[in-house]
Protein backbone atom coordinates (compact mmCIF):
# COMPACT_ATOMS: atom_id res chain seq x y z
CA UNK A 1 0.00 0.00 0.00
CA UNK A 2 2.86 2.39 0.90
CA UNK A 3 6.22 2.29 -1.28
CA UNK A 4 9.03 4.80 0.03
CA UNK A 5 11.81 4.82 -2.85
CA UNK A 6 15.18 6.27 -2.51
CA UNK A 7 13.81 9.04 -0.12
CA UNK A 8 15.88 11.63 0.74
CA UNK A 9 16.09 14.90 3.11
CA UNK A 10 18.56 17.36 3.65
CA UNK A 11 18.16 20.89 5.31
CA UNK A 12 19.82 24.08 4.66
CA UNK A 13 20.16 26.65 7.09
CA UNK A 14 20.17 29.83 5.01
CA UNK A 15 20.17 31.88 8.52
CA UNK A 16 23.44 29.80 9.70
CA UNK A 17 25.49 30.49 6.66
CA UNK A 18 23.59 28.21 4.63
CA UNK A 19 24.92 25.23 6.84
CA UNK A 20 23.51 22.10 5.16
CA UNK A 21 22.31 19.27 7.75
CA UNK A 22 22.11 15.98 6.33
CA UNK A 23 18.45 13.98 7.21
CA UNK A 24 18.72 10.94 5.52
CA UNK A 25 19.19 9.67 2.19
CA UNK A 26 18.51 6.56 0.16
CA UNK A 27 15.58 5.19 2.25
CA UNK A 28 13.42 2.40 0.54
CA UNK A 29 10.52 0.64 2.66
CA UNK A 30 7.44 -1.01 1.77
CA UNK A 31 4.03 -0.92 4.31
CA UNK A 32 1.73 -3.44 3.01
CA UNK A 33 -2.04 -3.36 4.62
CA UNK A 34 -2.49 -4.84 7.81
CA UNK A 35 1.07 -4.57 8.92
CA UNK A 36 3.20 -2.55 11.50
CA UNK A 37 6.67 -1.88 10.26
CA UNK A 38 8.78 -0.27 13.27
CA UNK A 39 11.58 2.00 12.80
CA UNK A 40 14.26 2.26 15.63
CA UNK A 41 17.53 3.86 16.16
CA UNK A 42 19.71 6.61 18.18
CA UNK A 43 17.69 10.02 19.03
CA UNK A 44 18.74 12.45 16.15
CA UNK A 45 19.56 9.59 13.17
CA UNK A 46 16.50 10.92 11.69
CA UNK A 47 13.32 8.23 12.22
CA UNK A 48 11.16 11.29 13.00
CA UNK A 49 12.29 13.35 9.97
CA UNK A 50 11.25 10.27 7.87
CA UNK A 51 7.72 9.91 9.21
CA UNK A 52 7.29 13.96 8.37
CA UNK A 53 8.74 13.67 5.28
CA UNK A 54 6.04 10.88 4.33
CA UNK A 55 3.37 13.17 6.21
CA UNK A 56 5.07 16.28 4.24
CA UNK A 57 5.39 18.62 7.66
CA UNK A 58 9.04 17.88 5.57
CA UNK A 59 9.28 18.54 1.95
CA UNK A 60 11.51 16.01 0.48
CA UNK A 61 14.33 16.80 -1.20
CA UNK A 62 14.23 13.76 -3.28
CA UNK A 63 12.99 10.21 -3.69
CA UNK A 64 9.14 9.02 -3.78
CA UNK A 65 6.25 7.79 -1.38
CA UNK A 66 3.81 5.87 -3.74
CA UNK A 67 0.62 5.86 -1.57
CA UNK A 68 -2.44 3.48 -3.24
CA UNK A 69 -5.76 5.23 -2.52
CA UNK A 70 -8.56 3.71 -0.92
CA UNK A 71 -9.67 3.56 -5.00
CA UNK A 72 -6.88 2.34 -6.28
CA UNK A 73 -5.10 5.65 -7.46
CA UNK A 74 -1.58 5.78 -6.86
CA UNK A 75 -0.54 9.09 -5.22
CA UNK A 76 3.23 10.26 -5.07
CA UNK A 77 2.93 11.99 -1.27
CA UNK A 78 6.29 13.39 -1.79
CA UNK A 79 5.50 15.83 -5.39
CA UNK A 80 1.73 15.31 -4.07
CA UNK A 81 0.23 19.20 -4.71
CA UNK A 82 -0.57 20.90 -0.87
CA UNK A 83 -4.35 20.39 -1.66
CA UNK A 84 -3.40 17.01 -2.35
CA UNK A 85 -1.96 16.07 0.88
CA UNK A 86 -4.61 17.97 2.89
CA UNK A 87 -7.47 15.66 1.37
CA UNK A 88 -5.58 12.66 1.87
CA UNK A 89 -5.14 13.63 5.81
CA UNK A 90 -8.63 14.21 5.90
CA UNK A 91 -9.63 11.25 4.59
CA UNK A 92 -6.91 8.79 4.97
CA UNK A 93 -3.70 9.50 6.38
CA UNK A 94 -3.43 9.64 10.14
CA UNK A 95 -0.04 11.06 11.97
CA UNK A 96 0.49 10.64 15.70
CA UNK A 97 3.34 13.19 16.48
CA UNK A 98 5.51 12.79 19.26
CA UNK A 99 4.24 16.12 20.72
CA UNK A 100 0.74 16.90 20.46
CA UNK A 101 -0.42 20.50 19.36
CA UNK A 102 -3.83 21.21 20.10
CA UNK A 103 -6.35 23.56 18.89
CA UNK A 104 -6.43 25.94 21.75
CA UNK A 105 -9.81 26.55 23.56
CA UNK A 106 -11.60 23.86 22.16
CA UNK A 107 -12.31 20.87 24.68
CA UNK A 108 -11.36 17.50 24.58
CA UNK A 109 -14.57 15.94 23.33
CA UNK A 110 -15.17 18.50 20.81
CA UNK A 111 -11.84 17.81 19.38
CA UNK A 112 -12.81 14.41 19.11
CA UNK A 113 -15.99 15.08 17.54
CA UNK A 114 -14.90 17.53 15.22
CA UNK A 115 -12.27 15.25 13.80
CA UNK A 116 -15.24 13.14 12.64
CA UNK A 117 -17.83 15.68 11.66
CA UNK A 118 -15.13 17.24 9.60
CA UNK A 119 -15.37 13.59 7.46
CA UNK A 120 -18.78 13.98 7.60
CA UNK A 121 -20.10 11.61 10.25
CA UNK A 122 -22.95 12.27 12.39
CA UNK A 123 -22.85 14.57 15.48
CA UNK A 124 -24.58 12.03 17.64
CA UNK A 125 -22.85 9.53 16.46
CA UNK A 126 -19.71 11.07 16.63
CA UNK A 127 -20.06 12.26 20.18
CA UNK A 128 -20.93 7.75 21.21
CA UNK A 129 -17.90 7.30 18.92
CA UNK A 130 -15.47 10.08 21.02
CA UNK A 131 -16.83 8.86 24.28
CA UNK A 132 -16.11 5.75 23.73
CA UNK A 133 -12.11 6.62 22.81
CA UNK A 134 -12.21 9.13 25.74
CA UNK A 135 -12.59 6.23 27.98
CA UNK A 136 -10.66 3.47 25.97
CA UNK A 137 -7.70 5.78 26.18
CA UNK A 138 -8.81 6.36 30.45
CA UNK A 139 -9.24 9.88 30.24
CA UNK A 140 -10.91 10.39 33.16
CA UNK A 141 -14.88 11.42 32.75
CA UNK A 142 -13.96 15.56 34.58
CA UNK A 143 -11.30 16.32 31.77
CA UNK A 144 -13.88 15.52 28.71
CA UNK A 145 -15.40 18.96 28.63
CA UNK A 146 -11.91 20.68 29.34
CA UNK A 147 -9.25 22.12 27.19
CA UNK A 148 -6.27 19.59 26.63
CA UNK A 149 -4.07 22.62 27.14
CA UNK A 150 -4.46 22.24 30.99
CA UNK A 151 -3.75 18.61 30.66
CA UNK A 152 -0.48 16.23 32.03
CA UNK A 153 1.75 14.81 29.24
CA UNK A 154 0.22 11.57 29.30
CA UNK A 155 -3.28 13.14 28.81
CA UNK A 156 -2.35 14.76 25.96
CA UNK A 157 -0.31 11.89 24.23
CA UNK A 158 -3.55 9.62 24.98
CA UNK A 159 -5.83 11.95 23.61
CA UNK A 160 -3.29 12.54 20.54
CA UNK A 161 -3.87 8.70 19.56
CA UNK A 162 -7.59 8.49 20.25
CA UNK A 163 -7.92 11.41 17.85
CA UNK A 164 -5.62 10.06 15.39
CA UNK A 165 -7.27 6.47 15.82
CA UNK A 166 -10.83 7.38 16.23
CA UNK A 167 -11.27 7.96 12.10
CA UNK A 168 -9.69 4.61 11.31
CA UNK A 169 -7.28 5.73 8.60
CA UNK A 170 -5.87 3.51 5.71
CA UNK A 171 -2.00 4.75 6.51
CA UNK A 172 -1.03 5.61 9.88
CA UNK A 173 2.35 6.89 11.18
CA UNK A 174 3.21 6.91 14.66
CA UNK A 175 6.01 8.89 16.45
CA UNK A 176 6.64 7.17 19.40
CA UNK A 177 3.37 6.60 20.72
CA UNK A 178 4.03 4.63 23.74
CA UNK A 179 6.20 7.05 25.04
CA UNK A 180 5.45 9.28 28.26
CA UNK A 181 2.60 7.09 28.95
CA UNK A 182 2.63 4.25 32.03
CA UNK A 183 2.12 0.64 31.84
CA UNK A 184 -1.82 0.67 32.19
CA UNK A 185 -2.06 3.60 29.23
CA UNK A 186 0.52 1.73 27.15
CA UNK A 187 -1.63 -1.59 27.04
CA UNK A 188 -4.53 0.45 26.04
CA UNK A 189 -2.93 1.80 23.56
CA UNK A 190 -1.09 -1.24 22.20
CA UNK A 191 -4.44 -2.84 21.77
CA UNK A 192 -5.91 -0.13 19.91
CA UNK A 193 -2.67 -0.26 17.87
CA UNK A 194 -3.74 -3.98 17.25
CA UNK A 195 -7.18 -3.40 16.79
CA UNK A 196 -6.53 -0.78 13.79
CA UNK A 197 -4.14 -3.70 12.63
CA UNK A 198 -6.73 -6.18 12.44
CA UNK A 199 -8.86 -3.96 10.44
CA UNK A 200 -6.17 -3.39 7.47
CA UNK A 201 -4.72 -0.24 8.57
CA UNK A 202 -0.90 0.14 7.07
CA UNK A 203 1.24 1.33 9.83
CA UNK A 204 4.59 2.71 9.91
CA UNK A 205 5.86 3.85 13.62
CA UNK A 206 8.92 5.25 15.47
CA UNK A 207 9.85 2.96 18.83
CA UNK A 208 12.07 3.01 21.73
CA UNK A 209 9.86 0.58 23.71
CA UNK A 210 11.24 -3.33 22.83
CA UNK A 211 8.06 -4.42 24.22
CA UNK A 212 5.88 -2.37 22.26
CA UNK A 213 8.11 -3.55 19.08
CA UNK A 214 7.37 -7.40 19.84
CA UNK A 215 3.93 -7.15 20.73
CA UNK A 216 2.96 -4.27 16.93
CA UNK A 217 5.59 -5.23 14.45
CA UNK A 218 5.57 -6.94 11.71
CA UNK A 219 8.80 -5.86 10.21
CA UNK A 220 11.40 -4.07 11.71
CA UNK A 221 14.19 -1.26 10.66
CA UNK A 222 17.09 0.37 12.38
CA UNK A 223 18.33 3.66 10.80
CA UNK A 224 22.04 3.76 10.57
CA UNK A 225 24.08 6.82 9.07
CA UNK A 226 21.11 7.92 7.45
CA UNK A 227 20.46 4.78 6.04
CA UNK A 228 18.35 1.95 7.22
CA UNK A 229 19.00 -1.61 7.75
CA UNK A 230 16.79 -4.48 8.50
CA UNK A 231 17.79 -6.40 11.90
CA UNK A 232 19.54 -9.16 10.85
CA UNK A 233 21.88 -6.74 9.38
CA UNK A 234 22.15 -4.55 12.30
CA UNK A 235 23.25 -7.61 14.27
CA UNK A 236 26.28 -7.86 11.64
CA UNK A 237 26.74 -4.46 12.09
CA UNK A 238 27.29 -4.53 15.13
CA UNK A 239 29.48 -7.48 15.02
CA UNK A 240 31.74 -5.64 12.44
CA UNK A 241 31.94 -2.90 14.47
CA UNK A 242 33.11 -4.62 17.25
CA UNK A 243 35.80 -6.91 15.62
CA UNK A 244 36.69 -3.30 14.16
CA UNK A 245 37.20 -2.19 17.87
CA UNK A 246 38.63 -5.02 19.23
CA UNK A 247 40.95 -4.72 15.80
CA UNK B 1 -6.38 11.64 -8.42
CA UNK B 2 -8.98 14.19 -10.28
CA UNK B 3 -7.91 17.51 -10.80
CA UNK B 4 -9.54 20.25 -7.63
CA UNK B 5 -11.61 22.91 -9.22
CA UNK B 6 -10.50 26.10 -7.31
CA UNK B 7 -13.26 28.56 -6.14
CA UNK B 8 -11.05 31.90 -7.17
CA UNK B 9 -7.42 31.51 -9.31
CA UNK B 10 -5.06 34.63 -9.27
CA UNK B 11 -2.62 34.64 -12.29
CA UNK B 12 0.64 37.12 -12.34
CA UNK B 13 -1.08 39.46 -10.33
CA UNK B 14 0.83 43.07 -10.52
CA UNK B 15 0.01 46.10 -8.99
CA UNK B 16 2.59 49.17 -9.08
CA UNK B 17 2.69 52.34 -8.13
CA UNK B 18 4.76 54.71 -10.33
CA UNK B 19 5.68 53.67 -14.25
CA UNK B 20 7.85 51.69 -13.91
CA UNK B 21 11.42 51.91 -16.11
CA UNK B 22 13.60 49.50 -17.98
CA UNK B 23 15.44 48.60 -14.42
CA UNK B 24 12.72 47.80 -12.52
CA UNK B 25 11.25 46.10 -15.43
CA UNK B 26 13.66 43.41 -15.76
CA UNK B 27 14.84 43.24 -12.36
CA UNK B 28 12.24 41.51 -9.72
CA UNK B 29 14.44 41.33 -6.52
CA UNK B 30 14.03 44.78 -5.47
CA UNK B 31 14.97 45.44 -1.89
CA UNK B 32 11.57 46.41 -0.24
CA UNK B 33 10.17 45.89 -3.90
CA UNK B 34 11.10 49.63 -4.43
CA UNK B 35 13.65 50.21 -7.53
CA UNK B 36 16.21 52.06 -7.00
CA UNK B 37 16.12 54.25 -9.70
CA UNK B 38 12.48 55.37 -10.97
CA UNK B 39 11.55 54.73 -6.99
CA UNK B 40 8.61 52.92 -8.43
CA UNK B 41 6.97 50.44 -5.81
CA UNK B 42 6.03 47.19 -7.31
CA UNK B 43 3.82 46.61 -4.19
CA UNK B 44 2.55 43.02 -5.58
CA UNK B 45 4.48 41.05 -8.42
CA UNK B 46 3.82 38.29 -10.24
CA UNK B 47 1.80 36.88 -7.53
CA UNK B 48 -0.25 33.58 -8.25
CA UNK B 49 -2.24 31.70 -6.19
CA UNK B 50 -5.34 28.68 -6.36
CA UNK B 51 -8.17 29.20 -3.75
CA UNK B 52 -9.82 26.33 -3.15
CA UNK B 53 -13.85 25.52 -1.79
CA UNK B 54 -14.17 25.99 2.31
CA UNK B 55 -10.76 26.16 2.39
CA UNK B 56 -8.64 28.69 4.54
CA UNK B 57 -5.29 30.05 2.60
CA UNK B 58 -3.06 32.17 4.95
CA UNK B 59 -0.83 34.80 3.69
CA UNK B 60 2.00 36.58 6.16
CA UNK B 61 4.77 38.95 4.96
CA UNK B 62 6.74 41.35 7.11
CA UNK B 63 4.84 45.32 6.93
CA UNK B 64 4.82 46.46 3.29
CA UNK B 65 5.39 43.06 1.47
CA UNK B 66 2.02 43.26 -0.36
CA UNK B 67 -0.35 41.17 1.53
CA UNK B 68 -2.78 43.41 2.52
CA UNK B 69 -2.82 45.39 -1.29
CA UNK B 70 -3.01 41.81 -2.77
CA UNK B 71 -6.30 41.03 -0.74
CA UNK B 72 -7.38 44.87 -1.70
CA UNK B 73 -6.76 44.22 -5.77
CA UNK B 74 -9.12 40.95 -5.08
CA UNK B 75 -11.77 43.25 -3.29
CA UNK B 76 -11.55 45.90 -6.41
CA UNK B 77 -10.66 48.55 -3.55
CA UNK B 78 -6.76 49.07 -5.40
CA UNK B 79 -6.74 48.75 -9.27
CA UNK B 80 -4.70 45.94 -10.50
CA UNK B 81 -1.57 47.28 -12.90
CA UNK B 82 -1.89 43.60 -14.41
CA UNK B 83 -2.83 40.31 -13.80
CA UNK B 84 -5.83 37.65 -14.27
CA UNK B 85 -8.25 36.69 -11.56
CA UNK B 86 -10.80 34.06 -12.11
CA UNK B 87 -13.96 33.16 -10.05
CA UNK B 88 -15.80 29.65 -10.65
CA UNK B 89 -19.36 31.11 -9.41
CA UNK B 90 -18.69 34.42 -11.87
CA UNK B 91 -19.87 33.50 -15.46
CA UNK B 92 -18.28 29.95 -15.04
CA UNK B 93 -14.88 31.41 -14.60
CA UNK B 94 -14.76 32.75 -18.04
CA UNK B 95 -14.19 36.32 -17.66
CA UNK B 96 -11.48 38.01 -15.99
CA UNK B 97 -12.97 40.13 -12.72
CA UNK B 98 -10.12 42.71 -12.69
CA UNK B 99 -11.29 44.10 -16.04
CA UNK B 100 -14.91 43.45 -15.51
CA UNK B 101 -17.36 46.79 -15.14
CA UNK B 102 -17.62 48.51 -12.06
CA UNK B 103 -21.13 47.68 -11.93
CA UNK B 104 -20.04 43.97 -12.12
CA UNK B 105 -17.88 44.42 -9.72
CA UNK B 106 -20.07 45.54 -7.02
CA UNK B 107 -22.59 42.84 -7.98
CA UNK B 108 -19.37 40.59 -7.30
CA UNK B 109 -18.11 42.49 -3.61
CA UNK B 110 -22.13 42.22 -2.72
CA UNK B 111 -22.80 38.37 -3.49
CA UNK B 112 -19.63 36.14 -3.87
CA UNK B 113 -17.26 38.23 -1.29
CA UNK B 114 -17.06 39.79 1.93
CA UNK B 115 -14.00 41.89 3.12
CA UNK B 116 -13.00 42.29 6.53
CA UNK B 117 -10.80 45.04 7.39
CA UNK B 118 -7.92 45.76 10.03
CA UNK B 119 -9.34 49.25 10.76
CA UNK B 120 -13.25 48.52 11.13
CA UNK B 121 -13.70 52.33 10.00
CA UNK B 122 -12.94 51.02 6.58
CA UNK B 123 -15.89 48.43 6.52
CA UNK B 124 -18.68 50.50 8.61
CA UNK B 125 -20.22 53.45 9.08
CA UNK B 126 -19.16 54.21 12.32
CA UNK B 127 -22.43 57.00 13.28
CA UNK B 128 -24.98 54.51 11.78
CA UNK B 129 -26.54 51.77 14.17
CA UNK B 130 -24.99 48.20 13.87
CA UNK B 131 -28.35 47.01 12.10
CA UNK B 132 -28.37 49.82 9.46
CA UNK B 133 -24.56 48.79 8.97
CA UNK B 134 -25.53 45.08 8.06
CA UNK B 135 -29.08 45.86 6.46
CA UNK B 136 -26.76 48.56 3.84
CA UNK B 137 -25.00 45.26 2.72
CA UNK B 138 -28.59 43.22 2.70
CA UNK B 139 -30.26 46.14 0.56
CA UNK B 140 -26.84 46.33 -2.08
CA UNK B 141 -27.75 42.36 -2.25
CA UNK B 142 -30.92 43.36 -3.35
CA UNK B 143 -33.10 43.02 -0.30
CA UNK B 144 -36.31 44.91 0.45
CA UNK B 145 -37.93 43.35 2.43
CA UNK B 146 -37.84 45.42 5.84
CA UNK B 147 -39.15 42.65 8.37
CA UNK B 148 -36.81 39.63 6.74
CA UNK B 149 -33.90 42.13 6.66
CA UNK B 150 -34.67 42.58 10.53
CA UNK B 151 -34.64 39.31 10.89
CA UNK B 152 -31.48 38.37 9.27
CA UNK B 153 -29.59 41.23 11.38
CA UNK B 154 -30.58 40.05 14.66
CA UNK B 155 -29.74 36.90 13.51
CA UNK B 156 -26.57 37.51 12.63
CA UNK B 157 -25.58 40.09 15.07
CA UNK B 158 -26.63 36.88 17.48
CA UNK B 159 -24.17 34.89 15.52
CA UNK B 160 -20.83 37.15 16.35
CA UNK B 161 -22.46 37.38 19.82
CA UNK B 162 -23.37 40.76 20.28
CA UNK B 163 -26.41 41.21 22.45
CA UNK B 164 -29.66 42.00 19.91
CA UNK B 165 -30.67 45.21 21.80
CA UNK B 166 -26.93 46.76 21.06
CA UNK B 167 -28.40 46.66 17.21
CA UNK B 168 -29.61 50.02 17.22
CA UNK B 169 -26.11 51.42 18.45
CA UNK B 170 -23.44 52.64 16.40
CA UNK B 171 -20.44 50.90 15.99
CA UNK B 172 -18.71 54.05 17.42
CA UNK B 173 -19.95 53.37 20.93
CA UNK B 174 -18.19 50.44 20.87
CA UNK B 175 -15.26 48.18 21.89
CA UNK B 176 -12.64 47.45 19.38
CA UNK B 177 -13.57 43.67 19.46
CA UNK B 178 -17.25 43.81 19.00
CA UNK B 179 -16.40 46.62 16.16
CA UNK B 180 -14.94 44.02 14.33
CA UNK B 181 -17.31 41.46 15.36
CA UNK B 182 -19.88 43.53 13.74
CA UNK B 183 -17.68 43.85 10.63
CA UNK B 184 -17.97 40.28 10.11
CA UNK B 185 -21.52 39.87 10.59
CA UNK B 186 -21.36 42.28 7.83
CA UNK B 187 -19.00 40.86 6.06
CA UNK B 188 -21.17 37.31 5.98
CA UNK B 189 -24.45 39.23 5.28
CA UNK B 190 -25.18 38.16 2.22
CA UNK B 191 -23.69 34.24 2.81
CA UNK B 192 -20.50 34.97 0.40
CA UNK B 193 -18.82 31.61 -0.50
CA UNK B 194 -15.67 33.77 -0.47
CA UNK B 195 -14.26 36.19 2.72
CA UNK B 196 -11.20 38.22 3.28
CA UNK B 197 -9.76 38.61 5.93
CA UNK B 198 -6.90 41.38 6.59
CA UNK B 199 -4.75 41.49 10.32
CA UNK B 200 -8.49 41.15 11.88
CA UNK B 201 -7.02 41.10 15.04
CA UNK B 202 -3.70 42.95 14.86
CA UNK B 203 -4.05 45.76 17.52
CA UNK B 204 -6.67 43.90 19.78
CA UNK B 205 -6.04 42.61 22.97
CA UNK B 206 -5.11 38.83 23.80
CA UNK B 207 -8.35 37.74 24.83
CA UNK B 208 -10.35 39.30 22.34
CA UNK B 209 -8.35 38.14 19.77
CA UNK B 210 -8.99 34.59 20.83
CA UNK B 211 -12.78 35.37 21.12
CA UNK B 212 -12.26 36.55 17.24
CA UNK B 213 -10.31 33.89 16.02
CA UNK B 214 -12.17 31.46 17.56
CA UNK B 215 -15.56 32.98 16.01
CA UNK B 216 -14.22 33.32 12.40
CA UNK B 217 -13.51 29.29 13.19
CA UNK B 218 -16.73 28.59 13.83
CA UNK B 219 -18.04 30.52 11.08
CA UNK B 220 -15.44 28.60 8.72
CA UNK B 221 -16.93 25.21 9.79
CA UNK B 222 -20.47 26.56 9.86
CA UNK B 223 -20.79 27.78 6.64
CA UNK B 224 -17.66 26.29 4.73
CA UNK B 225 -16.76 29.50 2.97
CA UNK B 226 -13.12 29.86 1.88
CA UNK B 227 -11.04 32.13 3.17
CA UNK B 228 -8.26 34.59 2.58
CA UNK B 229 -6.38 35.80 5.73
CA UNK B 230 -3.52 37.99 5.84
CA UNK B 231 -1.57 38.34 9.20
CA UNK B 232 1.97 39.22 10.04
CA UNK B 233 1.44 37.10 12.97
CA UNK B 234 2.09 33.53 12.61
CA UNK B 235 0.19 31.79 15.43
CA UNK B 236 -2.94 33.31 13.98
CA UNK B 237 -1.77 31.74 10.24
CA UNK B 238 -0.76 28.41 12.83
CA UNK B 239 -4.56 28.39 14.34
CA UNK B 240 -6.36 28.98 11.26
CA UNK B 241 -5.05 28.51 7.76
CA UNK B 242 -4.53 25.12 5.87
CA UNK B 243 -2.10 26.39 3.51
CA UNK B 244 -0.38 29.33 3.41
CA UNK B 245 1.88 31.81 1.42
CA UNK B 246 4.99 33.69 2.44
CA UNK B 247 5.20 37.12 1.01
CA UNK B 248 8.36 39.20 0.04
CA UNK B 249 9.15 42.64 -1.39
CA UNK B 250 5.47 42.57 -3.50
CA UNK B 251 6.55 38.38 -4.61
CA UNK B 252 5.33 34.81 -3.47
CA UNK B 253 8.81 33.62 -1.94
CA UNK B 254 6.90 30.28 -0.27
CA UNK B 255 3.95 28.17 -0.23
CA UNK B 256 2.61 25.13 1.02
CA UNK B 257 1.12 23.18 4.05
CA UNK B 258 0.65 25.61 7.12
CA UNK B 259 2.57 23.14 8.73
CA UNK B 260 5.64 22.90 6.55
CA UNK B 261 6.42 26.42 6.00
CA UNK B 262 6.07 26.42 9.89
CA UNK B 263 8.70 23.10 10.76
CA UNK B 264 10.32 23.25 7.47
CA UNK B 265 10.39 26.74 6.08
CA UNK B 266 13.12 26.44 2.45
CA UNK B 267 13.08 30.05 1.58
CA UNK B 268 15.69 32.24 3.63
CA UNK B 269 12.93 34.90 4.48
CA UNK B 270 11.13 32.23 6.02
CA UNK B 271 13.50 30.72 8.02
CA UNK B 272 14.36 34.36 9.49
CA UNK B 273 10.05 34.53 10.30
CA UNK B 274 10.01 31.28 11.84
CA UNK B 275 13.14 31.73 13.99
CA UNK B 276 11.22 34.97 15.16
CA UNK B 277 8.55 32.94 16.79
CA UNK B 278 8.00 34.12 20.36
Amino acid sequence: MVKVENLSKEFIMHIRNDAQIEGFEGICLEVEAGTLTAVTGPSGCGKSSLLKCIYRTYTPTGGHVWYTRENGEQTDLATAEPWEIIELRKQEIGYVSQFFSVIPRVSAMDILEQTQTSRGVEEKAAREKAEEYLSCVGISKSLWDMYPATFSGGEKQRLNIANALITKPRFLLLDEPTASLDKVSKEWVMKLILDLKDQGTAMLGVFHDEIAIHTLADQRFEMRERHLVDMDYKMDYASEVLAEAIG
Amino acid sequence: MNKKMPILTGRNITVRFGEGCPYCMTHTELEKGRCPFCHTIWAVRDVSFNLYPGEILGIVGESGSGKSTLLKTLYFDVPATAGDVRLTLYHEGKDNILHCSTQNQRYLRNHLMGMVYQNPMLGLRMDLSSGANIAEKLIAAGNRNAGQMMKRCQGLLQHVEIPVERMKDAPKVFSGGMQQRVQISKAIANNPPILFLDEVTTGLDLSVQAKVLDLIRTIQQELGIAMMIVSHDLAVIRMMSDRTMVMLGGRVVEEGLTDQILEDPLHEYTQTLVSSLL
